[in-house]
């Protein structure tokens, strides 16, 4: 197999604009989204997953840090997982994830609606539906 | 804006990309996947209740964990297969070898995850 060298042109001359900032949005968002799981993997192995919690129950909370998740398990005290830390910490991946989330709606829906105005609205949709989503989901995990 | 291109869904299906269309598609369908069941999550942690409670409630079953984590495996490891190669373009010549990379990495850890599953659901 002959392998072809790919062609790419310097950021200069390929210019930068929202799509563009959107693109790198979306890779960047992914790798903090790793960071933000592993984050939580470590923490929950440092308040003492491994003889508390099942497997399952250890993925859920890496998934999304939310007090919810431990409920069900025999953590005996909830304290710890329950800290404004933590709840930064899902908030914090709550907002890139639907950011990231979102986007990727508006990729997926930009191959089947082409109308300007159409893409027009699907934008305006988008964008509501990230701070309806963003709002209740800190609200859930603030007070819930 | 407004770009057209033609080509109707059934060219698109009947189009043979193989492999990385392969991954194109599942991507999709596991990020949309995730976007339907997150949202829905969400919502019903919200409301609550006996509806909140019933759609949460889908979430205990084996099947639909099964599908889920379908979804959120293949879109993770398959996302980060493209950030890694779109961030450092010079890998792009080998990205065959990195869908079977992608491919060695995911089986061996989603059928884990299915067989850890269907011991949960047996109750064991």
């Amino acid at each position: 197999m002959t392998a072809t060298k790919p062609k790419s042109l310097p950021l200069s001359k390929r210019g930068l604009n929202f799509e563009m900032m959107m693109w790198m949005f979306t890779r960047l968002s992914a790798l903090a989204m790793y960071a933000f799981i592993l984050l939580a993997l470590i923490g929950a192995l440092i308040m003492g997953a491994r003889n508390q919690m099942t497997f399952a129950d250890v993925m859920r909370w890496a998934f999304m840090p939310n007090p919810h998740h431990v409920h069900s398990t025999d953590v005996p005290d909830l304290g710890p997982w329950e800290s404004p830390y933590w709840k930064l910490v899902a908030i914090g991946l709550l907002l890139i994830a639907t950011a990231h989330g979102v986007h990727g709606l508006v990729v997926i829906a930009d191959d089947y609606i082409v109308s300007p105005r159409g893409r027009l609205l699907v934008r305006w949709l988008s964008i509501a539906t990230v701070i309806v989503m963003s709002l209740i989901g800190i609200y859930i995990i603030w007070l819930g | 804006m407004g770009l057209k291109r033609n080509v109707s869904l059934a060219t698109g299906l009947r189009y043979k990309g193989q492999g990385p269309m392969l991954t194109y598609v599942l991507h999709r369908i596991g990020g949309l996947g995730m976007a339907v069941f997150i949202t829905m999550h969400i919502l019903a942690s919200f409301v609550g209740g006996n509806i909140g409670g019933f759609i949460n409630s889908i979430y205990e079953n084996g099947i639909f964990q099964i599908l889920m984590f379908f979804c959120v495996l293949f879109h993770a490891i398959n996302g980060l297969r493209i950030t890694i190669l779109d961030l450092w373009p010079k890998l792009l010549q080998y990205q065959r070898e990195a869908m079977w990379v992608e491919w060695a990495v995911f089986i061996p850890i989603y059928g884990l995850a299915v067989f850890v599953i269907i011991r949960a659901s047996l109750g064991n």
